[in-house]
């Protein structure tokens, strides 16, 4: 499969007065058209800052480098301000975690709904507004056509996160990048979200880069999953490879906090994993994860081989589970 | 937005008529009008007789009921000391004030907004801090200072303006200045403030994932919801500079009603005052009311009643 997008050796650095916070280490994903890519990891991750250093839309201290970032055969890096705004809302869209501070409130849905159309295409209003209405449909939005004089402060969360849907998918984008678009609302809503979020990629091939710390999510609708943890992606691959056969211990971990209906018994305790995400300023030598990990030896301050395997499974651990260490 | 419309009209209502009745009482709170009127020297009985002449021996609420209904209709009594109607005398100077005020208010914001926008695009740079030095300046220094000094090198020095008078439109140069000058640091303050707020808030990083340009980001996502305080904060001003121009107006001889009613306290020309303070007020309330209206217009959320 032609992937759309590739990353290699993605890094986000912040100049800080204490030093420089590596936020993001050297990452690589790939991801073709109707794909979708989960991004799992906690808070501080930098799962998020991924995404925003994709848009080049970092908080403006922030520095992006990588040695490839291909998108649909646009070097990302080279790419001057101008080529960034027109990939942006048109080939590449954005769904933000927060639906509710995420609408200019100052201006009314059809509008904002619209904004992004009018600025790439060359379309008259009436046009875009037959768009938009067809999308709020689409998102199950009803009387579609009375909302677009609607202001946001007169919806609920859940139908701005809808508008918010509607609105990234008004110029049919090739690559649609979702930071954790249900964590903000209701349990009741967060699956109706999701099942219109991925409907609608597959119906509209495009494909996806989903950001979560949510596994459940992961496991309904990931093709490909990568976890991060302190900036880098400590395992990748196919999504059934990941859940079958996890490899690093922080994804055994993580899938032991999961409660799985009929398997957890009542009153067993949950898993967790205990500490906290160390800090990412400055250099660090070894496995991020060893002052967290269950099975930590001597080897773990040292350099971390990385692991894959045929399917692309990666891992990156001192611990050889029957795969050999490739050194890319 | 007609009922808030409508509610608000209502509010400005009230308050207008709570002021005419304090500025009615102001008559009697400085003493008894009669004897103010008739001198020191006059007799007892002479006070009596200007008592009856003015009516001031009439209930208060017939007084205040008759000045009221004289007053909507834009007659304000004589004037003590011009011995005119007091409408006429306030009409002529208004122009000059209203004028000065309209320049004012226009020269601060056209200076102030873009100033504020450019500081809170990039805080601590260059620009901001030289907008922090000129707002400083603003605020520290004195109108009447200010005045002088544009005077000393405009009038004086160059000779390209003239330093008094309100006959041309050279004349209301360095009096717009220096009014403006003077609101110009709030609003520049205000505006920054508000920018820097909104520029870090989600729904603008909505719009540049949207492919807008700064320009389109700066403008019509941020400023719009910046500019809210902003425009509060310059109705007051407008108001204070139709009002308390006094210092301004006397500096440059323009003879407008802030002056006049500067010397009508002077001379306790009280219907004068009485008047002045009556549309000074109102000018408030109007632009208040307006402010209201137009915050309205910016921001949906506030159009409740």
């Amino acid at each position: 499969m032609d992937n759309i997008l590739s990353v290699r050796g993605l890094k986000v650095d912040i100049p800080l007065a204490a030093g420089t916070l590596h936020a993001v280490r050297g990452i690589d994903f790939d991801l073709a058209r109707g794909e979708t890519l989960c991004i799992v990891g906690e808070s501080g991750s930098g799962k998020s800052l991924t995404s925003l250093a994709l848009m080049d839309l970092l908080p403006k201290r922030a520095q992006r480098t990588a040695d490839v970032m291909d998108f649909a055969g646009i070097d990302l890096q080279k790419a001057s301000n101008r080529q960034m705004r027109k990939l942006r809302g048109d080939r590449i869209s954005m769904i933000f975690q927060e639906p509710m501070t995420s609408l200019n409130p100052s201006y009314t849905i059809g509008d904002q709904l619209t904004e992004a159309l009018l600025l790439h295409r060359n379309v008259g209003k009436a046009k875009a507004r037959e768009r938009a209405i067809e999308l709020l449909e689409k998102v199950g939005i009803t009387a579609a056509a009375s909302r677009l004089g609607q202001y946001p402060h007169q919806l609920s969360g859940g139908l701005r996160q809808r508008v918010m849907i509607a609105m990234a998918l008004m110029g049919e984008p090739d690559l649609i990048i979702a930071d954790e678009p249900t964590t903000a609302l209701d349990v009741t809503i967060q699956a109706q979200i999701l099942r219109l979020l991925v409907d609608l990629q597959r119906e509209m091939n495009m494909a996806m880069i989903l950001i979560t710390h949510d596994l459940g999510i992961v496991a309904r609708v990931a093709d490909k999953v990568a976890i991060m943890y302190a900036g880098e992606v400590v395992e990748s691959g196919l999504s059934r490879d990941v859940f079958i056969n996890p490899q690093h211990p922080y994804t055994r971990g993580l899938l032991r906090c999961i409660p799985v209906p009929g398997r957890t018994r009542p009153g067993e305790h949950l898993g967790s994993i205990p500490g906290i995400v160390p800090s990412l300023i400055g250099e660090s030598v070894g496995c991020a994860f060893r002052g967290r990990c269950d099975v930590p030896n001597d080897a773990c301050g040292g350099d971390i081989p990385q692991r894959f395997d045929k399917t692309g499974h990666f891992y990156r651990c001192v611990h050889n589970n029957a795969q050999p260490e490739v050194r890319p | 937005m007609l009922v808030f419309t409508l509610k608000k009209l209502g509010l400005a209502l009230l308050v207008a008529l709570a002021v005419s009745m304090l500025s009615f009482a102001l008559l009697y709170l400085s003493g008894d009008p009669a004897a103010a009127i008739a001198g020191e020297t006059a007799s007892d009985s002479d006070i009596e007789a200007i008592r009856i002449f003015y009516g001031f021996d009439r209930p208060l609420l017939v007084q205040y009921g008759e000045w009221l209904f004289n007053a909507v209709r834009g007659d304000f009594g004589q004037s003590y000391y011009f011995q005119l109607p007091v409408g006429q005398l306030i009409a002529d100077r208004l122009s000059v004030t209203m004028i000065l005020g309209v320049c004012g208010i226009t020269f601060a914001l056209l200076t102030a907004v873009p100033l504020g926008v450019a500081a809170a695009v990039r805080p601590n740079s260059l620009i901001d801090r030289v907008a922090l030095f000129i707002s400083v300046m603003g605020q520290a220094m004195p109108s009447f200072w200010f005045g002088l000094v544009l005077i000393v090198i405009f009038s004086i020095q160059f000779q390209i303006l003239p330093p008094s008078g309100s006959e041309s439109w050279r004349h209301f140069v360095m009096p717009t200045i220096v009014l403006g000058y003077y609101a110009m640091p709030g609003i520049m303050r205000l505006t920054r403030a508000g920018m820097l707020d909104v520029l870090s808030a989600d729904y603008i990083r909505t719009a540049r994932a949207k492919g807008a340009s700064e320009m389109r980001v700066m403008f019509k996502h941020a400023l719009r919801n910046a500019i809210i305080p902003v425009v509060s904060l310059a109705a007051v001003q407008m108001g204070f500079m139709l009002g308390g121009s006094i210092v301004v107006e006397s500096i440059f001889a323009l003879h407008g009603a802030g002056y006049l009613a500067w010397e009508s306290i002077g001379r306790n020309d009280l219907p004068t005052v009485q008047a002045l303070i009556l549309i000074f007020s109102l000018f408030y309330i109007v632009f208040t009311f307006l402010s209201d209206l137009l915050n309205a217009w910016l921001d949906p959320r506030m159009r409740v009643g």
